[in-house]
């Protein structure tokens, strides 16, 4: 089993110019490995997250998305997996980080701790799914699931965090949305 | 029948679906996020299906249009939420969340099924139908009912407005629209 931090920070040696979306738990962990302004945190209700990156990867197909979800996200999304692999953006990355419990909300268990969220986003018609529970082969494979065409998904087991410390004011600051927007555009 | 005898008998309450495209396209929409609805099928979603202008993303669950809706809009590209009331309804967290709370110009087209078009939306025979209006007031959400032909002037100033504010619209679809050269689809949903 691989800690979620230790995945992203990984991960963020892989990104220069993506816009990545990532909420609660996966949020304040990425923020605290990668605070730029190309992050994307405020998606206004759980579960969007998926949704809100199909939105961004259509409007921008020149750029690559990455979402950040929770597991507990994601189940509340799941037809998402079923929209974005009809849409099939091929710039698109769609990492869950499943951790099997509502961290965010007082570390509850999801309704089924051993769902394959990769076998369906494989059978929704993702065109990769992946998944990952030892940081090592994490490390060596991570730069080719970000490379290929997408839509790709992956399934990234990781433990429940220590108790984590969310500052949503910080995180929803309308600051931070319009930094994102100005980041975007400057890309263009 | 009533419905059927009305729009024929009285053209100024025919609510006609290639009217509702033109004012669609002229608000430089580019994306429809939509869950089929029976009051919009016929007379919207058939023809945005088949028009090459517009790019018709079919959702499984309608929160999902918020959210796509939203990360279109930061690109700059527009895009209309076309759904039923009960998807209005089973979204509002997210129409919450996003739209109100975080002030995104989330534009939504909502077909008011099983409402009778000759009443104000508040006086509808549908409990769902009667509770829309009061609850996107409370939200601050401004709304239209567009039930006739004469509405749909209202649509594209009512898009600008929503891109140019960053804020949300809702168009309310009191009757079916009828089919370019043909009358309204009138089969029960």
């Amino acid at each position: 089993m691989m800690k979620r931090d230790e995945c992203f920070r990984i991960l963020a040696r892989h990104i220069k110019d993506e816009a990545v979306v990532a909420t609660y738990s996966s949020a304040v962990d990425w923020v605290g490995v990668a605070p730029r302004p190309l992050n994307y945190l405020s998606i206004g209700a759980m579960g969007l997250d998926s949704s809100h990156g199909l939105g961004l990867a259509l409007g921008r197909p020149d750029r690559r998305v990455v979402v950040l979800q929770g597991d507990g996200s994601l189940l509340m999304n799941l037809g998402s997996l079923v929209t974005i692999a009809a849409v099939a953006p091929r710039n698109l990355v769609h990492f869950v980080a499943h951790n099997e419990t509502y961290e965010a909300n007082g570390g509850h268990p999801i309704p089924n701790r051993k769902v394959d969220f990769a076998g369906i986003a494989r059978s929704a018609g993702y065109a990769a799914a992946y998944e990952f529970s030892d940081l090592r082969i994490f490390e060596q494979q991570v730069a080719h699931v970000l490379e290929q065409e997408g839509p790709v998904f992956a399934t990234l087991h990781v433990e429940p965090s220590k108790p984590l410390k969310y500052d949503y004011p910080s995180l929803y600051d309308p600051a931070k949305r319009k930094a994102f927007k100005a980041a975007l555009q400057a890309h263009s | 029948m009533e419905g059927r005898a009305a729009s024929v008998d009285s053209p100024a309450r025919e609510l006609n679906g290639g009217e509702i495209l033109t004012a669609i396209k002229a608000s430089g929409i580019e994306y429809v996020l939509a869950v089929p609805d029976i009051v919009t099928s016929a007379g919207l979603l058939r023809p945005i299906a088949q028009d090459k202008a517009l790019r018709l993303i079919r959702v499984c669950k309608e929160d999902e249009c918020i959210g796509i809706a939203s990360g279109l809009s930061y690109c700059d590209k527009r895009a209309l939420v076309l759904i039923q009331y009960t998807g209005f309804l089973d979204s509002l967290n997210a129409i919450r969340g996003v739209a109100v709370e975080y002030k995104q110009p989330i534009c939504m087209m909502v077909g008011l099924l099983a409402h009778d078009p000759e009443k104000a939306p508040r006086q509808s025979p549908k409990y769902g139908v009667r509770i829309l209006e009061p609850i996107m007031d409370d939200m601050g959400i401004v709304h239209h009912l567009i039930n006739e032909n004469a509405h749909v002037a209202k649509i594209q100033p009512a898009i600008e407005k929503a891109y140019s504010e960053s804020l949300p619209v809702a168009f309310l679809i009191g009757r079916r629209p009828s089919i370019d050269g043909g009358q309204s689809d009138d089969e029960e949903g």
